[in-house]
């Protein structure tokens, strides 16, 4: 994301400007966990080498220095007994924030996950809730090697008693990191790797307001259609929708930024207004969130509806091999072509 | 290491090359501790019929077998309750009450059990109402009981999930500088899942005050413990960990009791956890859906009838003249009015709330699940009102 106007040249130019320095994705979270950590002592934070190195990306960077090893944990590398000891301590009246270092190394944990966490509130009815929050950074486009770019999210949304977060952006990093730890409910913190080192003129001098999880915000207005996406894909839409103003097609962008609960309300206000929509998300399209959206979609605005909801979506194979990742990650030209499928022009 | 040499000597080196690489001994490698005082007695413990009875309290001697009499009292009652459909499944105990009870003894009220499925008895043992100790297995809603207010986890269908909780609760209680003890139990089953292993090892790094009892009853459904395992011990298996291991005869309540007690104890004191293995065996099948003629010998079963938990105290406490027929007769009438108590509620049947279905999923509802609810009242209320 080293632009011309974000890199460091920008920085140096904006510090003498006296304007503050942009802030990446990945300082909005360590900020919303120090915060978070500062105002309540019973927020813990834990995880594979999120003590003394700060985390593989740096998002728990300075918190075991400032608030003790304790506080913030180095722990065994086993996934499923990190989460488990979570679940102990949540038990107990702590509210961990456990880091799964990348996606496909949280499968270990599915069992504490599903069987514990997600239904620990359920079967002692209310008496002992999870505020656990999971961190896990998920998504492809860095390059990585196998297993480590895996969009597990259709794993999580497809589990009861879990609700399922995703930000886009600096801002909402922090002012959803800060609204999960402070949910009472367990909370899959999904982080989309590529956009760490994303940046805006967010300040945690002026920090977001805190909202309730379950709010999507349309992030660009148009009439012609609505493309409904979250997370990694979120900049993608973005920037097809811009392409797209040449061809005269004026989009607009929802965010999702919770899957669970979803906004159902958001997202049928803007079908409606433009008649049209596509999904986009990076995982597999099926069985994916799309097919869930879609027909949610489908459900209530059927009458509104100029055309069949289309899906943009990683294909269904296994997370092919970095030097491929590019035909299989939905990309602006696939956005702009379905979007061209949705028969633009009456009749054509 | 001569022809090596003599090899080496005939390369020239051209001058002010690098020397030729010499590999080095890697750094002194020190175990960190001496496993022997962590290995586990080459002979269970049992202080039933050998003289190191005389030290045991008549008190609590007395107390364990009116508790292993009501123990075994409830595992006929619930396993009758299951042939009259008002349990879906019961995992009987019988055989090993001893192990249960003595067990959940050793514990204070502050302190916390993390039970399996099996365990009802050691939660009851621990004071929960007998009927709330069935919920689960009765169909009624999964917990019964409020975990804080008894300080006993649900009971836990999943094998070895609820260790690292254990591990977890007694972490976070030694963070707010509590001295509270948690006791994870688990089946010999159960050691071989991956959790017992990441719960293990996170305890001992962390020296949470944590006690692992493993109660060996000799199968895990089927299979016979030497398909499940080739470790001398399921109590060696502390060793690897850096813990000390503890061999127990699981059915001498005294000597369960015991080591518990220690146990218990060490970890109160910041002496970080143990793994126990108490050597006992299920005497009814694994559940009622089971057929044990199946996979073992009728005649294995009467040896182990022969060491009977309840038997084997019961002459101890005869021969110290502790026990006579009239204290028997009122241990098994105490005994009785539980089962009946129990019978009683049991048949009553329950009145569920269909809407509670949407209660407790979420601290708030979600709009989808407020929409849900609404569709199941409206089908209540047409089935109201056929």
């Amino acid at each position: 994301m080293t632009t011309a106007t974000t890199g460091p040249a920008a920085d140096r130019t904006a510090a003498k400007a006296g304007k503050p320095k942009p802030a990446t994705m990945a300082q909005a979270l360590q900020r919303a966990m120090r915060d978070a950590m500062a105002e309540d002592p019973t927020v813990h934070v834990m995880g594979e080498d999120v003590g003394t190195l700060g985390g593989v990306f740096r998002v728990t960077d300075g918190l075991a220095k400032e608030f003790g090893e304790d506080r913030c944990t180095d722990t065994p590398l086993a996934e499923a007994g990190i989460l488990g000891a979570a679940v102990g301590m949540a038990m107990y009246g702590l509210r961990p924030v456990v880091e799964m270092q990348f996606d496909a190394f949280a499968y270990p944990a599915f069992e504490q996950l599903i069987s514990h966490v997600a239904k620990m509130r359920n079967r002692t009815r209310g008496a002992m809730p999870m505020p656990i929050v999971i961190r896990v950074p998920y998504g492809g486009g860095i390059g990585g090697v196998e297993h480590h770019s895996d969009s597990s999210e259709a794993y999580y949304t497809a589990t009861p008693g879990l609700h399922v977060v995703t930000p886009a952006t600096v801002e909402d990093a922090y002012g959803l990191l800060r609204a999960a730890i402070a949910s009472d409910d367990p909370v899959v913190f999904l982080e989309p790797k590529r956009l760490y080192w994303s940046k805006s003129d967010w300040s945690p001098e002026a920090p977001t307001p805190v909202e309730p999880i379950g709010k999507a915000v349309v992030r660009r207005r148009g009439t012609g259609a609505t493309l409904i996406t979250y997370g990694p894909s979120v900049p993608v839409c973005l920037e097809a929708a811009e392409a797209a103003q040449a061809e005269g097609w004026d989009l607009e962008v929802v965010d999702l930024r919770s899957l669970v609960p979803f906004d159902d309300e958001t997202v049928c206000a803007s079908v409606r207004r433009t008649g049209r929509a596509v999904v986009v998300h990076e995982s597999a399209g099926f069985g994916g969130p799309g097919a869930e959206i879609a027909a949610r979609v489908t459900e209530r605005c059927f009458h509104h509806l100029e055309a069949p909801v289309l899906r943009v979506a990683g294909f269904d194979i296994p997370y092919p091999p970095p030097m491929l990742e590019r035909h299989h990650l939905p990309g602006v030209d696939r956005v702009l072509d379905a979007v061209a499928r949705l028969q633009w022009e009456a009749g054509s | 290491m001569d022809s090596l040499q003599q090899r080496s000597s005939t390369v020239q080196e051209p001058p002010g090359a690098v020397p030729a690489y010499r590999p080095t001994p890697p750094p002194a490698w020190q175990p960190r501790t001496d496993p022997a005082p962590l290995l586990p007695e080459t002979e269970p413990l049992r202080v039933l019929g050998t003289d190191a009875v005389a030290d045991a309290d008549p008190a609590l001697l007395l107390r364990l077998y009116a508790e292993l009499v009501r123990g075994r009292r409830y595992n006929t009652q619930a396993t009758a309750l299951t042939k009259q459909g008002r349990l879906a499944v019961y995992p009987s105990t019988t055989g090993q009450e001893a192990s249960e009870i003595a067990a959940a003894l050793a514990l204070e009220d502050r302190d916390w059990l993390f039970p399996s499925y099996r365990d009802t008895l050691a939660a009851v043992a621990r004071g929960l109402d007998p009927v709330q100790a069935l919920t689960l297995l009765r169909g009624d809603w999964h917990t019964g009981y409020d975990p804080r207010e008894h300080r006993i986890a649900p009971l836990c269908t999943p094998l070895a999930t609820q260790l690292p909780h254990a591990v977890g609760l007694a972490h976070a209680a030694r963070l707010k500088g509590d001295d509270v003890v948690a006791l994870a139990m688990v089946g010999d089953g159960g050691t071989s899942e991956g959790d017992f292993h990441e719960a293990l090892n996170f305890a001992a790094v962390w020296q949470a005050p944590v006690v692992f009892l493993v109660q060996n009853n000799g199968f895990a459904i089927s299979v016979p413990l030497a398909k499940q395992t080739a470790a001398p011990s399921l109590a060696h298996k502390a060793v690897g960990y850096g813990m000390p291991g503890r061999l127990v005869d699981g059915n001498d309540a005294v000597a369960v009791h015991q080591v518990l007690t220690e146990a218990v104890a060490r970890a109160r004191r910041g002496g970080g956890p143990t793994l126990v293995e108490a050597i006992t065996y299920r005497i009814d099948a694994h559940t009622n859906a089971d057929d044990a003629t199946r996979y073992r010998a009728a005649g294995e079963v009467e040896t182990w009838r022969a060491h009977d938990p309840i038997l084997i105290l019961e002459r101890e406490l005869t021969e110290r003249g502790l026990l006579d027929e009239d204290g028997k007769r009122a241990a098994a009438e105490a005994a009785e009015t539980m089962a009946a108590d129990l019978r009683e509620r049991m048949n009553a049947d329950p009145v569920l709330d269909p809407m509670d279905l949407f209660s407790h999923v979420y601290a708030e509802q979600t709009a989808q699940l407020r929409e849900q609810a609404a569709q199941l009242r409206a089908e209540l209320e047409a089935e109201g009102e056929a």
